[in-house]
């Protein structure tokens, strides 16, 4: 069918474009205030082209800008939040997995029960659990550490993990398992061998979702792991509001996109997934 | 190839509902036992039970004259193929098939060897390296029993495993599994709700509803002496006809009274002659399935009782062409020769051969004579 440029249409595309370039002006506003120099930002309008293009201040934020008294750049606290996510990100997922499959397939008395339960974490909003997790995280040794913000993160992220798992194994017929069984497969070889290889799609869907609510995390990152340990959404809110004397709106700016980039990049490699994960139904075969 | 033998099981569910009220069940080593029942029935519920995949509640089941009861699905020398054929969906169908035989540690050569003999005798040997997702629905079917067989059980169950193929490959593969029977001797128990594949395929038959085996034997006991109404109206297409009919006696011989809007005729029944007597006067219902009422070419007795009706409807199958009749207010099917049907609307001398007819008692719907 020959697609014709009708007034409708031509409507409709005005409309799209018109959206696009709303929401991609605070990235254009973010990268190209990035770019400029500070006389630059002072002399002209906000969404003004940049008069000359220089990264000063991307190198500024990642090695030389202070976050309160130290003055080491978002650097060392990328890394922090690195060494915080990937961990919670993986065990997480993996733990949820297996909570999932337990759930869906090998049902016991009182499992509903639990999923239940561990459904109701979903809606623990995190402020509610900040005293207890403190006081816990005090008693094991482990405040103010990354491994303490680890196992923050893996613990809450564990009922989202297994909501989705479980979600996902509902649809695939129980007969596989049972055939599995009646071949004589345990407990761990029908998920290693039968589950796992056809859980690719809710597997990203984990990681994105994971990595994304881990990454962006302020409020557990501020309260369980200041200084040292701190992740770099604590650090880039402490750069902004370190001033001493004049704002550096670029090195601000610079910085905001150094601590979004790998969640951009996570959605960008595995966005794909994500859609296709969400919408994935019955595994027919 | 073992015997099984299922000894007075329960299957009572922790909120108090009875699936299975007791059944009784014992066939020998290379007998095939279908299962059969509508929907609900508690057949598949059976089977998992005899598979180990589901609890007895009470009562016992022996393969081979082994108690089984406490074993797991892996210890009962048992392979099932299921309706959804539960491939794996990642490995191909060579993994498909030798993966119990890895699990169960056995030599690779010989898996090898397995894996070659089932793929030969199923012909799939060119499917081998595909994946499930790229195979048709009748060869998964063949996929799911390369499977069970390259396991060599002692035992075969499957549960409706012909139900997702479509009417033409099912009739097909109906007559593999048959041939794969006979050729193998080995035990199978097989549950359908389809009561064709039960006629055709089953040595033995167990008819079941509301968790109880309603009757057990072969395939033409059951066809020809149906041991309630529910057994007569279940097993045959088109269905048994039930004409409510009193029972009266003409010239010192017991029948049973039939009528349509002109007229009636009496049906003398004088194989059940002893069993109809403390039901004089009474009304019974009168079953009779519809290649018993036909037209004069094609039954091949002289003296059955004639009589002539009106037709209603008429349905050309083919080889035969049913014609319905109205026979004491009830709608009954009839099975005639094509050439001999006559057109809706008008006449026609119906015979009625009635030395296979049932009689059931109204209230208790079971059988009488």
């Amino acid at each position: 069918m020959a697609k014709h440029l009708t007034p409708g249409r031509i409507v409709l595309y005005a409309a799209l474009v018109l959206m696009a370039i709303y929401y991609l002006l605070p990235l254009y506003v973010m990268l190209s205030t990035s770019v400029k120099t500070l006389d630059d930002i002072r002399g002209g309008n906000l969404i003004a082209l940049p008069q000359s293009i220089t990264l000063d201040a991307w190198s500024k934020a990642w090695s030389s800008a202070c976050t309160g008294v130290e003055c080491g750049g978002m650097k060392g606290f990328f890394w922090n939040s690195v060494k915080m996510a990937v961990p919670s990100v993986l065990i997480s997922t993996l733990i949820g997995a297996v909570n999932g499959y337990v759930v869906s397939m090998w049902r016991f008395r009182g499992s509903d029960v639990l999923f239940t339960l561990l459904l109701v974490g979903c809606f623990i909003p995190f402020q509610v659990v900040l005293l207890p997790m403190a006081r816990l995280l005090g008693e094991l040794g482990i405040a103010n550490t990354t491994s303490g913000l680890v196992m923050v993160h893996v613990i809450y992220g564990l009922a989202f993990t297994t909501l989705f798992f479980r979600n996902f194994f509902v649809t695939i017929p129980d007969e596989l398992v049972k055939a599995a069984r009646i071949d004589g497969a345990g407990f761990w070889t029908i998920f290693f061998r039968i589950l796992l290889p056809i859980s690719g799609p809710i597997f990203m869907v984990c990681v994105i979702w994971q990595f994304t609510q881990i990454w962006n995390d302020f409020l557990f990152g501020v309260v369980f792991a200041a200084g040292e340990a701190q992740p770099i959404t604590v650090a880039l809110n402490n750069l902004v509001n370190t001033s001493t004397g004049v704002k550096e709106y670029n090195v601000d700016m610079a910085a905001a996109i150094i601590a979004a980039l790998p969640t951009l990049f996570v959605y960008m490699v595995a966005g794909r997934y994500f859609v296709r994960g969400l919408t994935a139904g019955a595994v027919k075969g | 190839m073992a015997a099984l033998s299922i000894n007075n099981v329960c299957k009572t569910y922790a909120n108090g509902t009875e699936v299975l009220k007791g059944i009784d069940i014992a066939i020998e080593d290379g007998q095939f036992l279908i299962l059969v029942g509508p929907s609900g029935c508690g057949k598949s519920t059976l089977l998992n039970m005899i598979a180990g995949l589901d609890d007895i509640s009470s009562g016992d089941i022996e393969i081979g004259g082994k108690r089984v009861n406490d074993l797991s699905p892996k210890d009962r020398d048992i392979a099932m193929v299921f309706q959804s054929y539960a491939l794996y969906p990642s490995m191909s169908v060579r993994k498909n098939i030798s993966f119990g035989l890895e699990i169960r540690k056995m030599p690779q050569g010989e898996i090898d060897a397995t894996v070659e003999r089932v793929a030969q005798m199923l012909q799939m040997t060119h499917l081998l390296d595909r994946k499930p997702s790229q195979l048709s629905g009748g060869q998964r079917q063949r996929v799911a029993m390369g499977r069970a067989l390259a396991r060599n059980p002692s035992i075969f169950l499957f549960d409706e495993p012909l139900s997702n193929l479509d009417a033409k490959l099912r009739v097909e593969m109906r007559t593999e599994i048959k041939l794969m029977h006979q050729r193998l001797k080995s035990t199978i128990v097989y549950v359908t709700h389809d009561q064709i594949e039960a006629m055709t395929l089953g040595d033995r038959i167990a008819v079941m509803k509301d968790g109880i085996v309603q009757q057990f034997g072969s395939p033409q006991d059951i066809y020809d002496n149906p041991a309630n109404l529910f057994v007569a109206s279940f097993i045959g297409s088109p269905s048994m006809n039930f004409i409510p009919a009193q029972v009266v006696e003409s010239a010192g011989v017991l029948g049973v009274k039939i009528c349509d809007d002109k007229g009636c005729v009496i049906l003398p029944l004088p194989h059940a002659q002893d069993k109809m007597k403390p039901w004089l006067g009474r009304e019974v219902i009168f079953g009779i399935r519809p290649e018993q009422i036909t037209d004069a070419r094609t039954a091949y007795r002289e003296g059955l009782p004639v009589m002539a009706c009106h037709i209603d409807v008429i349905e050309p199958t083919g080889p035969d062409t049913l014609v319905f009749v109205s026979l004491n207010n009830t709608k009954v099917c009839c099975r005639t020769h094509p050439t001999e049907a006559k057109l809706p609307g008008h006449s026609m001398e119906l015979v009625f051969d009635v030395s296979k007819a049932v009689l059931f008692d109204p209230t208790t719907e079971q059988r009488i004579a």
